[in-house]
Formats: C-alpha cells, sequence, structure tokens
C-alpha cells in the first residue's frame, strides 16, 4: 500500500535538511577533527626543527679537517677523525658481542625453550630494554673496575655497556622474525629426516635473514649516538687509539657534549664542531634505518 | 498508516520532527564503484513502505552493495563511488547539500555479525542513538525510550532486570535484538538489514523473523539474506540479484511479490536460483 | 652436532641470565659501600637518602612534565594517522613521527640548549607576567632558558613516538563493526571516535603512556646539557634554580669524582633502575591484561 503521507512528505520543506545535525555537534566535530590535526602538526614540528636547526649549524663545522684530523694538541683546530673511528671501533665490537648472543637467544627462545628457562628469559629481556643507559655505563664500570682497579677507561668498556643495550633490541626483533618463518617449512625439512640444527641453519635462518639484518642495523643505529653510558666509561679523549684495550676513546656523540662542555678559548668553533658531529651524527642514523629498509624490502623471501 | 503506537511513546518523543510513518525508498540508475571496480549496474527498483523486501542472490552480486548505498554507507569505504540517484520520499539522498550523517538518522541499520559497543550497558547501548541525536534529553524520557525499545525488539523482559550489564554479556540473538533496539530507539523511517540472523542459532533466527515481521508495521524494511527460505518465509516482496561472470558488476534481474518470485518468476535466471540449480 | 647447536642456544640464553644477575650483583656491589657510609663521608654531608631525594624528585617531576605535554599530543597524532588523514599518506606519516625516536639524545640536548631554550625565553617570561599566581610558573623567568619546563618540553619530544606508536597499533586494531555500527547510527566523526576507538584503546595508551614515561625517567643527555642545575627542590618551572635528575647527575660529576662519590653515584643508579623497573613492569601487566580480555 503506497503511503499517503507522500504528499504531505512533498508539502513540507525538506526532511533531510531539517533532521540534519545540529550546529552544535557539527562545530564539536569540525572542533575536535581540527584540533586532531593540528596535534599531528605540532607534533612534526620539533622534526623539522631539528633537521633544519642542525643542518644550519652543523655545515659550517663541516670541513676535511672534520673528518681526516683528531683533536691532539690543537686549539681551535682540529677534527674528529679519531671521535669518527672511535665510534666505528665501540660500534662495531658492541655488535661483534651482542649480535652472536643475540641472535642465539633468539633461536633459545623461538625454537628450543620450554619451560621455567623460557619465561625467565623472556621476562628478563624485558627488564633489559627497560635498563637506563647510563645505568647500563655504571654496570660495565663496575665490572671492569673489579678486575683492574678504579678510574680505568677503556674502549671495551664502552661496547660492553652498549651491548647490554642492544643485545634485548636483536633479541626481540630476531624473535619476531623467526616467529614469522611458517612451522610447515621446518616440518617439511624434518619429513625429510634433517636434524634440527641443520633445519635451523639451513631453513630457518636463511628465510629469515633479511629480518635479522634489518634488526641488526636498527639496533646498531639506536646505540650509534649514545653518548652517557660512554661518559662513564670511555672518557674523553683528544688523539686517535685504535686499541679498544688499551686507553681511552671517544665516539662522535661524546665528541659533540665536549666540545659543548669545554668548548676552550675559541668558543664558536667548537661550537661548530659539536654541531658537525650531531649532523653526522643523525646522517649516519638515517642512513642505517634507510638502508635497513631497503635491505628487508630488497632480500626479504616472500612466503606464501 | 503509523502503527497503533501506545500513547506513551508519543507523549516523549525526541526533540525532533514527530510521529515518523514509513517512507518509500525510489532507486534510478544507481551504479556502484569501489575505485575502478564496478560493482553493482544500474538498479532501479521501489521499495514500498511497511513491507519487507528481501534482496537475494549468490556472494559477490552486489546486493550487501546496494544496501549500503540505501543510508550512504557505501561511500565510507575508501575509493568507493557512487552514481545515479536514490530517494527518500521523493528527496534524493545524495543531493550535494544533504549531509549524510542525517540520512543515517532516517535510515537505520543492523549488521550481519552483532555489534553492540562493549564498553557500554545495555541501556547505554539502546540510548546510543538518541544521546547522540536528541537535544536534551531527561533521564525519564530515555527510560520510556529504552523500554519502549526493547519492548519493540522483543528483549525487553530478558534483559529488564540487568540493564546495567555490558552490551557483551548476551547472547547472539539477544545481542542482535539489542542491536535492533537501538536502531529503532531513534525511530528511523527505514530499517536496513544485512543478513541479520547468519551469525545467530535457528531459535535466536526464527526470534529475530518474528521480530522482523512485526516490525514492517512501522517501518520500511530491506533484508539481505543468502538463505532463500528466510526470503520466501519472512519478505513480503523479493529483488534478485545476479553476475554475469565474477569480476563482472552485479544487476539487478527481477523484483516482484515473494510470492510470484518463487513460484513462477519472469526471467529464467531467477528461477535457475530459487530452484537450487546455482548459487 | 644437534646436541652441541642445542647447548649453545640455552648457553646463550643463561648467559643473559648471568650477565643481569651480573648487573645487580656488581652495582649492588659497588653502590652499597654508600649506602652504609657515614654521612659526613658522602657529597652533601647529610646521609644518602639526603642526597639521592632531591634527585629522584627532579628525575620525576621532568619526567611527570613530559608524560603529561607528550601523552595528549601523541593520542590525537595516532588519532590523526589512523582515523582522519587519507590511508594513503597515512603509513608514512607513521614513519615521519617514529623519526623523531631515530634521533640522539645528545642532538636533542643540543637543540634545546640552543634552539628550543632560547625561543622560550619569551614565553616563560608571558607565563610568569600571566599566570605567575600558580606555583609553577612562579619565575623569575630564566633568560637563558635552561629551565624545567625546556626540559620537560625537549623530554616530551623524545618520548613522543613511543606513545604514538602503541596507541596508533590499538587505534587502528579497534573493530570495524563497532565503528560501522556507530556510523549507521548518525555519528559523526569525532562522535564515532570517542564511542568506540578511544575506550578500545584506553589501556594500550596507558600501557604506552608508562612506557614513555619509564624512557623519560632514564634520559640522560637532553637533561644533562640543558637544565641549570642548583639542587634546589622545588616545582618551579621556569626559574633559575632546578634540581637535577639522578641520571644527569651521575653524567656531570662522575668523570671527576672518585672513591666513596662514585659508589653514591652508583648508589643513585639503582635507586634509579629500581624507578624504571616498576614502571615498566607496570606497563606490561598492564598490556598482558588487556590482551587477555
Amino acid at each position: 500500500m503506497e503511503s499517503s503521507f507522500q504528499a504531505l512528505g512533498q508539502a513540507q520543506p525538506s526532511r533531510l535538511l531539517a533532521s540534519g545535525l545540529d550546529w552544535r555537534r557539527r562545530s564539536v566535530n569540525i572542533v575536535m577533527t581540527a584540533l586532531i590535526a593540528g596535534a599531528f602538526v605540532l607534533a612534526m614540528l620539533p622534526l623539522f626543527s631539528l633537521v633544519f636547526e642542525v643542518a644550519k649549524r652543523g655545515i659550517p663545522g663541516l670541513s676535511a679537517d672534520f673528518f681526516t684530523t683528531d683533536a691532539r694538541g690543537v686549539v681551535g683546530g682540529g677534527g674528529a677523525s679519531h671521535a669518527i673511528m672511535g665510534t666505528l671501533i665501540i660500534t662495531g665490537v658492541a655488535s661483534l658481542i651482542s649480535v652472536p648472543i643475540g641472535i642465539m637467544a633468539a633461536i633459545y627462545l623461538n625454537e628450543y625453550g620450554t619451560g621455567r628457562l623460557r619465561r625467565a628469559l623472556t621476562f628478563f629481556v624485558d627488564v633489559m630494554t627497560g635498563i637506563p643507559s647510563i645505568v647500563a655505563g655504571l654496570f660495565a664500570y663496575a665490572l671492569f673496575e673489579i678486575f683492574f682497579g678504579p678510574g680505568i677507561r677503556l674502549g671495551v668498556m664502552g661496547s660492553v655497556a652498549l651491548s647490554l643495550l642492544m643485545i634485548p633490541i636483536v633479541i626481540r626483533s630476531a624473535e619476531e622474525v623467526l616467529k614469522i618463518v611458517p612451522d610447515h617449512l621446518r616440518e617439511a625439512a624434518y619429513a625429510l629426516g634433517t636434524p634440527k640444527w641443520k633445519t635451523i641453519t639451513k631453513i630457518v635462518l636463511p628465510t629469515a635473514f633479511a629480518g635479522l639484518v634489518t634488526g641488526v642495523m636498527i639496533a646498531v643505529a639506536r646505540i650509534v649516538g649514545e653518548t652517557a653510558p660512554l661518559l662513564v666509561t670511555t672518557g674523553v679523549v683528544d688523539s686517535m687509539n685504535t686499541d679498544p684495550f688499551n686507553g681511552r676513546m671517544q665516539n662522535l656523540a661524546v665528541y659533540a657534549y665536549n666540545e659543548y662542555r669545554s668548548p676552550g678559548v675559541m668558543k664558536q668553533a667548537a661550537y661548530d664542531k659539536a654541531w658537525a658531529a650531531a649532523l653526522t651524527l643523525i646522517a649516519i642514523v638515517m642512513v642505517l634505518n634507510v638502508a635497513a629498509r631497503l635491505v628487508y624490502r630488497r632480500y626479504k623471501t616472500e612466503i606464501r | 498508516m503509523t502503527a497503533s503506537r501506545p500513547t506513551t511513546a508519543a507523549s516523549i518523543e525526541p526533540a525532533t520532527v514527530p510521529g515518523r510513518p514509513a517512507k518509500t525508498i525510489k532507486a534510478r540508475g544507481v551504479n556502484l564503484f569501489y575505485g575502478d571496480f564496478q560493482a553493482v549496474e544500474d538498479v532501479t527498483m521501489t521499495i514500498a513502505p511497511n513491507k519487507v523486501t528481501a534482496l537475494i542472490g549468490s556472494s559477490g552480486c552486489g546486493k550487501t552493495t546496494f544496501l549500503r548505498s540505501l543510508n550512504r554507507m557505501h561511500e565510507l569505504t575508501p575509493g568507493a563511488r557512487v552514481q545515479g540517484e536514490v530517494t527518500l520520499d521523493g528527496e534524493d539522498i545524495y543531493e550535494d547539500r544533504v549531509d549524510p550523517v542525517a540520512v543515517r538518522r532516517l535510515v537505520g541499520m543492523v549488521f550481519q555479525q552483532p555489534n553492540p559497543f562493549p564498553t557500554m550497558s545495555i541501556y547505554d547501548n539502546v540510548a546510543a542513538g538518541l544521546t547522540l541525536n536528541a537535544k536534551r534529553v531527561s533521564r525519564a524520557q530515555k527510560d520510556a525510550v529504552v523500554e519502549r525499545s526493547l519492548r519493540g525488539a522483543h528483549l525487553w523482559d530478558e534483559v529488564k532486570d540487568r540493564l546495567d550489564k555490558p552490551g557483551g554479556s548476551l547472547s547472539g540473538g539477544q545481542q542482535q535484538r539489542l542491536c535492533i533496539a537501538r536502531a529503532i530507539a531513534v525511530e528511523p523511517e527505514v530499517l536496513l538489514m544485512d543478513e541479520p540472523c547468519s551469525a545467530l542459532d535457528p531459535v535466536a533466527t526464527l526470534a529475530v523473523e518474528d521480530l522482523i515481521a512485526e516490525l514492517k508495521s512501522r517501518y520500511t524494511i530491506v533484508v539481505v539474506t543468502h538463505n532463500m527460505q528466510q526470503a520466501a518465509r519472512a519478505s513480503d516482496v523479493t529483488a534478485f540479484f545476479n553476475l554475469d561472470a565474477t569480476g563482472k558488476p552485479g544487476h539487478l534481474v527481477e523484483i516482484g511479490p515473494t510470492e510470484e518470485i518463487f513460484t513462477k518468476p519472469g526471467q529464467q535466471e531467477t528461477e535457475d536460483y530459487v530452484s537450487g540449480r546455482f548459487g | 652436532m644437534d646436541r652441541a647447536f642445542a647447548h649453545a642456544a640455552t648457553a646463550a640464553a643463561l648467559t643473559i641470565l648471568v650477565i643481569l644477575a651480573g648487573v645487580a650483583a656488581f652495582l649492588v656491589a659497588e653502590g652499597a659501600p654508600a649506602l652504609t657510609a657515614a654521612a659526613s663521608d658522602l657529597p652533601g654531608g647529610k646521609g644518602f637518602i639526603d642526597y639521592v631525594a632531591p634527585l629522584a624528585f627532579g628525575t620525576v617531576l621532568a619526567a611527570a612534565l613530559a608524560a603529561v605535554i607528550a601523552v595528549p599530543l601523541a593520542v590525537a597524532a595516532a588519532l590523526f594517522i589512523t582515523h582522519v588523514a587519507p590511508p594513503r599518506i597515512a603509513l608514512t606519516l607513521g614513519y615521519l613521527i617514529d623519526l623523531l625516536a631515530a634521533i640522539p639524545s645528545i642532538v636533542y640536548g643540543l637543540w634545546g640548549i640552543f634552539v628550543l631554550g632560547p625561543a622560550a625565553v619569551p614565553v616563560m617570561k608571558w607565563l610568569e607576567e600571566k599566570l605567575g599566581f600558580i606555583p609553577i610558573f612562579d619565575g623569575p623567568a630564566s633568560v637563558t632558558g635552561r629551565t624545567m619546563l625546556v626540559a620537560g618540553l625537549v623530554l616530551a619530544v623524545m618520548i613522543l613516538p613511543i606513545v604514538s606508536a602503541v596507541a596508533r597499533e590499538a587505534f587502528a586494531q579497534a573493530p570495524r563493526r563497532l565503528q560501522e555500527g556507530a556510523q549507521a547510527l548518525g555519528a559523526t566523526r569525532w562522535e564515532m571516535i570517542r564511542m568506540t576507538v578511544l575506550p578500545f584503546g584506553r589501556s594500550s595508551v596507558i600501557s604506552g603512556a608508562m612506557l614513555g614515561l619509564g624512557r623519560a625517567l632514564g634520559e640522560t643527555m637532553a637533561v644533562t646539557i640543558i637544565l641549570s642545575v642548583s639542587g634546589a627542590v622545588t616545582f618551579n618551572l621556569i626559574g633559575q634554580a632546578n634540581p637535577s635528575t639522578i641520571a644527569a647527575n651521575i653524567a656531570l660529576n662522575f668523570p671527576e669524582s672518585s672513591g666513596l662519590a662514585i659508589n653514591a653515584l652508583i648508589a643513585t643508579g639503582l635507586v634509579l633502575f629500581a624507578i624504571t623497573l616498576v614502571t615498566n613492569m607496570g606497563a606490561r601487566a598492564i598490556i598482558a591484561r588487556q590482551e587477555r580480555i
């Protein structure tokens, strides 16, 4: 039966427009949406300011000298080559320590672990992710102090401190990646009579390879700019030192801090170098992050 | 024409247009797209008031997509487009000046999977639409609307003692009736239902079907269902949608009184579908 | 060979536990002398508790300030990415916010003292003028910008990506059918967010906020560089005299210290570790409870 209200409906003004939103709900919606968008813009401002300012202030400090000479015996001049080398060595040794332990521990958690040890490990890895970086430095100091006496400063101490920070990151990301490798791949290998260790090294790890590499690169990016743990372990030094087991060593972050803190007579030059070091650090971190993503996309194995 | 409504309800209408009689929906040349892919092609049909219209057809033939274009939900999918005209009681709901939110106020929807808001109580769930839409509703007014809606959904007796319990604590059939209560609490003119019983057990299904039969005296109802027996049981008008081949858009094959469609349909396609030869 | 490999994996797991036990043991060993020493031998001369209390105060104040600023911003930014911005660029926007987390803290420190601090000076003056009756804006406003307010702001920027990432995860997973249910009732976008997305993400946001808080508690370099420290215990955010934080105190004094002073610093490090541990455990407990629902 056709509605006899049809005629009535056409005589009235548009009900769709009339029954719509009252202005209050409409304006609340607009205001809140604007606030939300505004918050995002606000959150982006520091990022742009940071990148802009570091570039603006850091470029004047860059020079061939900056990259090739160290700061020994120089007033107002000199460069950061020792800091760059220090960054490479300290971070490199830290990776050497963290990556094998971290990946093996992730293998344990994902492939072997059962019962109490597994639960304890998961719990403590969680604890480790929360260690403040300066506390990690204090631990490394305490450890070496017991064996070598107070006042000891060594490059490798810094690496130990950084490992404490790096290991949980490597474990977490490696665990994620290993979990993604589907069980049916492992079972296919077992069904062929492959022993477990071979299954892991020849099937699981290669499948997860890109993800593992990415995880390590991201972990390195996190610790390459660390300052606090190194202040208490590797100290401050002006000259190039390539032996992590002998004497102080400095990385770029500590270098930047030191140039700021003790600028000496030629303040502006020192500040310039601090900014230049900051710029170099940001560049390294960005390159690592981007490279990590590219590596992942290029080398990941598609799992159907 | 308007259903015999209890006088108590009439005296506590929300502060908007009073007394909503069921309305006619007319679709004319409706084409629906997801980006470049056309999902529904050239549908023209009239949906009569105070009747249950069933949309049937095999999966993927566009019946749900078409349903969602009737309350402007289709356009919420990124990239989705609507071409053509859909009028509610003579007014084009897709006209530029019309706020989609206003359309959804007048055209309610019940979904396949019951979706009561889990963080709200049963009472608050039913009142949710009311709280949004009415300017200022006193507690007494809200109480009356909640009771009216729950009674209308045949759920009042089962939940009247636990209105403050969370919406998710009910059984599947009860949750769906809760969603129906929530939808009718705002007094829509049309009720759209997307396979409302497909997630329910047979007993709950029957309860909802009975409810639909009663609700049609107050609303225009459109039900999408892939269950032909349900369409035959519960609807007055049936519209059959079909696809020529996968990847092609769905289209309306024929529409007519339910009894006719199921006993002597006009198209061979329809006959094939309702007699179970495909789909 | 199979057994050897399995042993190696287990050994790695055990090594880590040993390392952690070692951390605890060595820190306690080195820190204990400060706890048992006579008050006069310790820096400050008033005993360990009096030494660490103002530092703990400063630590919590700075971190709390950072959280109060960062959490609403992070939640709103997360909502923007998941529900307001066009879906095609949402991923890129997420990367951008996550970039904030990649910047080393020393860079934040330099930025804070050379860029944000000076820029904040006029703002702090205005705060002192108009809102000076509120204790936190008591003033007199610092002219260098090396205040708790600026330190808190920088910390807020540093923890924003953490809170935002957790919130984004949660908001993106709000069930579609609930959101559609609200939309079908005629809700506006904000009403739908308020009714379905925010309640769903609430406990994730809380745990994300606590993770961010934990990070801010342990942050060293930004605070070390920015704050002009006087050891005062005060809520005044814009003044010259500021409390220090445990971490900054260690960074500033460790290189020059020796003997019992070092033990004292290590003991404060233990206190900091305890504080962050409790915060992080609380955050994980909340996540665990959410997952069980």
